[in-house]
């Protein structure tokens, strides 16, 4: 029962994982709470369905379509609503996402409607690993395998490569990366296209384990994975991570234990508490600045 | 290789440089000495592209660069030892140093300069797998500068190398600057400590308020009785 429910959680918080991964990083890098991540999210479980309905493609193919479906949305995003207001005040950056937040979920409401989609069935095997009394099921492997692989992936990009490594610079330090030769804006553009593929992955995953796509799966999921990223610590990697995990194992042991209307309530007491007793984050960065 | 003309800057309403002209040319030292919050940041800032010029030009090699963004600067040929070091705090020194060549892409050249500067900073080399942060605030000048001539500038800017460094660890990174130049490297230099700054440069300006109210011979600027008394503590 309890490995049964880890395994259901470490599932779930695989999902949170990768959406807090696009907040703490673009968060790292301009400062921003990028409340429209929510509603990339929801566009890649869209777009997914969208080619599975219509092109009949498999749901590997329609994933990484949706992932670069996302990766322009989320490049052109930060172009149209956030670049020009680089220079202004924070506020002014973040009343545009919440308007990019709203006309998204707004659009796919218009397009698609009210009601949630579901993936057709024998988009995924429905069979189930079982190892003592626990089961696996397929689509929770493809979970793991799939959040596991963009997530090491993501660690190899952030310190393997010299784009990578272009972006860590720029969280650390704006105008010395720019001197290093670094084109922030460039760096900037690709930070959005890995957050935003990151939440296309999570919105195909949520999408198919839950069967329901809707216009507004973008919004609860996303303050959840928000809360996720301030609890790791928002601009680190590692946190994210670490803070989605715990999440989604917390929200399922909650429901566990009984209390399953006050499963969306935990996210946010974690964050009211994280912010009140330790507002930098489980692996949030402390280091003092010399003078 | 530089030329500045009637260089100004605002900040909002403020004015903080107005008419500033300057040269560099190749191989010298020039020091550009003066009081707290007379424009001499200001004047490297803008050089590199991070502050926006309101009037006036910058040439370098017969290029405008006024109005380049900064890492298309970079990739001219200018590298900056900014104030405060701003060393990346969370990189590894070799990490920091990978990033001083950013714009190369000459593998075998970068690993040759990987070698001269840790010859030449042999402190960074027992610490290459550190993070920046960890550094001692000497240590981080020199990752500062080391980063800096990872890009094989032309000309480096530097911004106060001396701040909040002991008197003898001054002397040491002066000795350095000093080698650097003669190792054919052009360097502005920008100092509060005018006193070190003459006597290792070639010419100098001396900055007041955002203008340039002197310049000359750095001997000669260090022997000017003005300079004496405003800038030398006399």
């Amino acid at each position: 029962m309890l490995w049964q429910q880890l395994i259901n959680g470490l599932a779930l918080g695989s999902t949170y994982a990768l959406i807090a991964l696009g907040y703490t990083m673009v968060y790292g890098i301009i400062q921003l709470i990028n409340f429209a991540h929510g509603e990339i999210f929801m566009a890649g479980a869209f777009f997914a369905f969208l080619m599975v309905m219509v092109l009949k493609v498999n749901i590997f193919i329609a994933l990484i379509l949706a992932m670069a479906f996302c990766m322009l949305l989320g490049i052109f995003i930060e172009f149209v609503a956030y670049r020009r207001l680089r220079n202004s005040s924070r506020l002014s950056a973040l009343i545009s996402a919440i308007g990019v937040s709203i006309f998204l979920s707004t659009l796919a409401l218009l397009v698609f409607g009210a009601d949630a989609k579901g993936f057709p069935d024998g988009i995924f095997p429905n069979g189930q690993l079982q190892l003592g009394s626990v089961s696996i099921s397929f689509l929770q492997i493809l979970i793991f395998v799939v959040s596991g692989f963009l997530m090491l992936t993501l660690q190899f990009i952030v310190h393997r490569t010299k784009i990578g490594k272009a972006m860590r610079a720029t969280s650390q330090d704006y105008n010395t990366a720019a001197l290093m030769g670094v084109n922030v804006n460039m760096v900037i553009s690709f930070t959005f296209a890995l957050g935003s593929m990151l939440a296309a992955a999570g919105g195909v995953l949520v999408g198919v384990y839950f069967n329901a796509v809707s216009f507004n799966m973008g919004l609860l999921v996303g303050l959840k994975a928000f809360a996720a990223a301030v609890l790791g610590g928002i601009g680190s990697i590692p946190g994210a991570m670490l803070g989605g995990i715990l999440l989604g194992v917390t929200e399922v042991f909650t429901v566990t234990v009984g209390f399953s209307s006050y499963r969306d309530a935990i996210a946010f007491a974690v964050l009211v508490l994280v912010l009140l007793f330790r507002p930098s984050g489980l692996l949030g960065q402390k280091i003092q600045k010399k003078v | 290789m530089l030329t500045i003309r009637n260089l100004s800057v605002n900040y909002g309403a403020i004015r903080a440089l107005t008419g500033v002209s300057l040269q560099v040319q190749r191989r010298e030292i020039i020091a550009l000495i003066g009081a707290n919050g007379a424009g001499k940041t200001t004047v490297l800032n803008t050089i590199s592209g991070i502050v926006p010029a309101t009037g006036g030009t910058i040439i370098f090699e017969d290029r405008d660069i006024t109005r380049i963004p900064p890492h298309k600067i970079a990739a001219a040929g200018i590298a900056h030892v900014p104030e405060g070091r701003k060393v990346f705090p969370r990189m590894t020194v070799i990490e920091n140093l990978e990033m001083g060549a950013y714009i190369r892409r000459d593998k075998e050249g970068i690993k040759a300069s990987f070698q001269e500067v840790f010859q030449r900073f042999p402190r960074l080399s027992e610490r290459k797998n550190q993070p920046a942060a960890t550094l001692s605030g000497g240590e981080q000048q020199m990752l500062a500068m080391g980063r800096a001539l990872m890009a094989k500038p032309q000309l480096v800017l530097m911004d106060e190398p001396s701040m909040g460094l002991a008197p003898l660890l001054v002397e040491t990174i002066f000795e350095i600057i000093k080698e650097i130049n003669q190792s054919g490297t052009t360097i502005l230099l920008v100092e509060q400590n005018a006193h070190m700054a003459l006597s290792i440069a070639h010419r100098a300006y001396v900055l007041e308020i955002g203008e340039i109210v002197l310049n000359g011979n750095a001997a000669e600027l260090a022997d000017n009785p003005e300079v004496r008394k405003a800038y030398l503590g006399e």
